[in-house]
């Protein structure tokens, strides 16, 4: 037997190359680099290596070739501008986890022991944040352009297992940044178990594994068509769990709460626009012809989550619990894009999943001011009156709620009114009119939360809002810029996304 | 012997873990039946390797099998902090965050 040699295009895998090189040298950084030199080598590192893979995207942009590594990647215009929208979030994001406030001291410290003591006066710092988030990031720009189910598992895997530890590192009420962790990871690997059945079913339903193959067998109809039901909804149940769709969206709340807050800004943010690019890519490529069978299923499941997500929203009263319901809700306004079925669905999303990240990295971002002398102060009543002290804060975080309300003049809007246009285009009338009934309820609990720090009486009680780093102030800025920016002149944007987005085959 | 029998065996065992993670409540136990499922996806995979006469499908139990092993790596040391943290690897005591 001939062994022949792998043939790799190196330029379009080198974003993904770069965030992994930078990654192994932040491990070898945490083993050998003194303490003291540690977190500033790793933030460079860090950005260095997002930026440089940005700069390596940029140059490959009108790129398309399904032989990027050997049939396992698709290198395409929609998989650039799914790259580009995560690296962007994921440098927006760096900057706040470059706030080493939000982390414990030692990780692998009980709770209220005399070594936790030790490691908060000796101002330890978990500097290992910074490869494990590259670690993730990688797994983020490869989920997207998977083109077989190998290359799909591996990089499910490597996007959750880091952010499985990362939401285990707060600073502050530990126990449950740690009960978090272990609900996404309990949840994650029931969840992608089901992923991997599905993969074996869609591999025994066609003989191939690659997504091209498996649309050949779907269109050509010869395979048993049970276990072709059987791998969709099995490879559903993972990717939907990962976008945090009802009924899987247990772990959503949990763990957007418990986990640190600018952890939870990156996931909530990046890991939306990795599985939604995935979602896209497998629903479009390989099971666009079999849409009777998924189609009511996936429409339903779309209905109920928005529904849900901004039902449920309105009884919260932890503000990270909050922006949990409501991207629950935003999962299934996404999952209308990919119902759509049509290259204006496919455009909307990406404009959407942009926008969205951008504005759920700002929000955060600005729960992590919010503070009192035991740390972020997450209890909306505590928030009340905030616009009177800090007006600045309080508009920004206005803004980025009515962007996530879809109001005209931020991203939001635009980014809704194109999806649910390509929903009804595609014939979605049940879409529509769930989506704006749910928009609206949506709109009215970010609407009193505004109302809560413009017009209610402040309350003493120790609640301040700190002054931010020069980082954290960099990524609330460019947030607020570019949900204002997109929301009052879309049209490059739009118009680069409508020229680019395709999915080659 | 007809290979569809060993879908069957693959299915009834990654239901056996479905429903142990389910009921069960110790986290060990339930990541147990998490490897279990994966195990039986695993079985379907060879299965249809078999049946459908290509080598596809043992390579990605080959891959299966890796990334399982480093998802006990994060798991274990996850239930581990866990444990030290409150002296108990229950999934019912870990309700902090129920409201």
């Amino acid at each position: 037997m001939e062994f022949i040699a792998p043939s790799l295009n190196y330029a379009q895998l080198a974003p993904m190359l770069i965030v992994l090189a930078g990654a192994l040298i932040g491990v070898l950084i945490e083993a050998f680099a003194p303490r003291a030199s540690r977190f500033s080598s790793q933030l460079f590192i860090t950005l260095f290596a997002l930026v440089a893979s940005l700069a390596a995207l940029f140059q490959v942009r009108n790129q398309s070739s399904v032989d990027a590594a050997m049939g396992s990647v698709a290198f395409d215009g929609a998989g650039v501008l799914f790259q580009a929208s995560i690296l962007v979030i994921a440098i927006l994001a760096i900057f706040l986890i470059a706030d080493q406030e939000n982390f414990t001291a030692l990780a692998a410290s009980v709770p209220g022991s005399d070594e936790e003591r030790e490691a908060v006066q000796a101002d330890l710092r978990v500097t290992e944040v910074f490869p494990l988030t590259l670690f993730a990031i990688a797994g983020m720009l490869l989920f997207p352009v998977a083109s077989d189910l190998i290359t799909l598992f591996v990089a499910l895997e490597m996007l959750s297992l880091p952010l499985y530890l990362m939401a285990g590192l707060s600073r502050r009420r530990r126990l449950m940044s740690q009960e978090a962790a272990l609900k996404y990871f309990l949840l994650g690997a029931f969840a992608s178990a089901f992923f991997l059945l599905g993969i074996a079913y869609l591999y025994g339903y066609s003989g191939s594994i690659t997504l091209s193959g498996i649309q050949e067998s779907v269109v050509g109809g010869a395979g048993n068509d049970v276990f072709l039901l059987l791998g969709v909804a099995f490879i559903s149940v993972g990717l939907l769990f990962k976008v945090g769709a009802v009924p899987f969206h247990a772990w959503s709340p949990d763990v957007y709460q418990g986990a640190p807050t600018a952890i939870t800004g990156f996931m909530a943010a990046a890991t939306k626009v990795a599985a939604f690019g995935a979602i896209l890519r497998i629903f479009y490529v390989s099971f666009a012809n079999a849409e009777w069978q998924w189609r009511p299923a996936m429409v339903i499941i779309a209905i109920i989550t928005m529904v849900f997500g901004s039902v449920v929203a309105i009884t919260q009263r932890d503000v990270k619990r909050m922006l949990a319901y409501s991207s629950i809700a935003h999962a299934g306004f996404l999952l209308a894009g990919v119902i759509a079925l049509s290259k204006s669905g496919l455009e909307a999303s990406i404009f959407y999943l942009f926008a969205y990240g951008v504005a759920t990295v700002g929000a955060f971002g600005i729960v992590t001011l919010v503070r009192d002398s035991s740390g972020e102060v997450g209890d909306l009543n505590r928030w009340s009156g905030l616009g009177k002290r800090s007006p600045l804060l309080a508009s920004t975080f206005a803004l980025f709620l009515l962007a996530f309300a879809g109001i005209p003049l931020t991203s939001g809007f635009i980014g809704k009114f194109s999806i649910f246009s390509a929903a009804y285009e595609s014939g979605s009338t049940s879409i529509l009119i769930a989506g704006v009934l749910s928009s609206a309820i949506a709109a009215f609990f970010y609407i009193r939360v505004i109302v809560l720090m413009f017009f209610k009486d402040s309350v003493e009680d120790g609640t301040s809002v700190i002054i931010p780093s020069a980082l954290t102030t960099i990524t609330i800025t460019v947030s607020a810029a570019v949900t204002l920016i997109l929301g009052i002149y879309p049209a490059p944007l739009i118009d680069f996304i409508a020229t680019t987005a395709t999915f080659i085959r | 012997m007809n290979p569809y029998n060993y879908l069957y065996l693959a299915a009834l065992l990654f239901t056996i873990g479905a429903v142990g993670v389910v009921v069960r409540r110790n986290a060990i136990v339930v990541f147990m039946c998490i490897e279990l499922m994966l195990n039986a996806a695993n079985l379907t995979l060879v299965t249809f390797s078999r049946i459908n006469g290509t080598l596809d499908g043992q390579v990605v139990a080959f891959f299966t099998m890796v990334v399982a092993a480093c998802e006990v790596v994060v798991g274990l040391a996850i239930i581990v902090t866990i444990y030290r943290s409150r002296r108990s690897a229950s999934v019912d005591d870990a309700s902090l965050l129920k409201r």
